[in-house]
């Protein structure tokens, strides 16, 4: 039983290894960006548009209404961040009912990555809102005192994104295999799709979450909605 | 018993306990925000979409001590940091 998909390994040269996790990211990515690249060749501003159309336009509103709730004011800045977070985790569930398709996010090598880009993403969107001492200074907010617990907590929730991911995706892939050698066929059809609905769910809190981080960085200027600011911390 | 049926029993027996016991308090408190929420809900209906959305955040946050409960098991149960360690100690003698 293998724990992550780093340890299938396809093709090996020295040092290069490609194993299952590059391969299906890259996969992931090239299908991804193809066929955004396909449907918006020809975009029709009538009412008569494709299918693909119809599906882009629902995905970016829908994308674009949750980042506004969550109190950034101007989605547009922050939607290829966060559109793309969401869409790749989503995507990443979605194709595992694909036979011998293993999500990347179940590897801790890309979680890591991703929570990594939102670590470095929310200082980024801050200083740019901000300037850089008014950023530097929402560190030592309430009191001076705080300084070193909100540098801690920066650290433990880029943790934290990451292994909450991976152990969700990882978790349910794992469940799968276990059934499959211990009951009928019919029950690890089951788990897969309980597990598509926690990958859906996951890649929605994981860009939420970036999404509450960012505005978290960002508000001090402008005031802004209460609604989530609570989870923040 | 020998150096590794220690380190096997502990491993196995400490990832069932792991999980088991680190399911309990994130299960009641689970429970307690879908309560919540659901009493919030019938109050509010149109606050839903507020309300589902802090429900959902709020309980990956929950969850997310479960799972990291599991991966402390997963890892005592595939990926045994001590079993190299004894292996080689054995090996060694």
């Amino acid at each position: 039983m293998h724990i992550s998909p780093d340890q299938t390994i396809f093709w090996q040269y020295g040092f290069f290894k490609l194993n299952a996790t590059i391969l299906f990211t890259w996969a992931l990515m090239i299908v991804l960006a193809g066929g955004s690249r396909l449907v918006t060749r020809k975009l029709s501003t009538g009412l008569e548009r494709s299918r693909w159309q119809n599906l882009l336009e629902i995905l970016v509103t829908g994308i674009e209404k949750q980042i506004e709730e969550v109190g950034l004011s101007e989605p547009r800045k922050y939607i290829a961040f966060l559109g793309t977070l969401f869409v790749f985790v989503a995507a990443a569930s979605i194709c595992t009912v694909i036979p011998g398709f293993d999500p990347p996010t179940a590897s801790l090598s890309t979680t890591a990555a991703l929570a990594l880009s939102v670590f470095v993403a929310v200082p980024f969107f801050g200083v740019e809102e901000q300037g850089v001492l008014n950023y530097l200074k929402s560190y030592a907010t309430p009191t001076p005192m705080m300084l070193p617990f909100n540098i801690i907590s920066e650290l433990s929730r880029t943790l934290a994104l990451a292994i909450r991911l991976f152990g969700n995706i990882m978790s349910g892939a794992m469940i799968v295999g276990i059934l499959l050698t211990i009951t009928p066929f019919i029950f690890p059809i089951v788990m897969t799709m309980l597990g598509q609905l926690t990958g859906m769910v996951q890649a929605y809190i994981f860009s939420i979450l970036a999404a509450v981080y960012i505005a978290a960085a960002t508000r001090v200027r402008k005031p802004k909605p209460q609604s989530m600011q609570g989870v923040a911390a | 018993m020998d150096n590794i049926t220690i380190v096997a029993v502990a491993s196995i027996v400490i990832a069932g306990i792991t999980t088991g016991f680190g399911a309990i308090g994130p299960a009641l408190a689970q429970g307690r925000a879908v309560a919540s929420a659901l009493t919030a809900l019938a109050q509010q209906p149109d606050a839903s979409s507020t309300i589902t959305r802090t429900l959902f955040v709020g309980l990956a946050m929950i969850e997310s001590m479960v799972i990291y409960c599991l991966l402390i098991s997963l890892i005592l149960i595939f990926v045994n940091p001590f079993w190299n360690h004894v292996i080689a100690q054995t090996a060694g003698k």
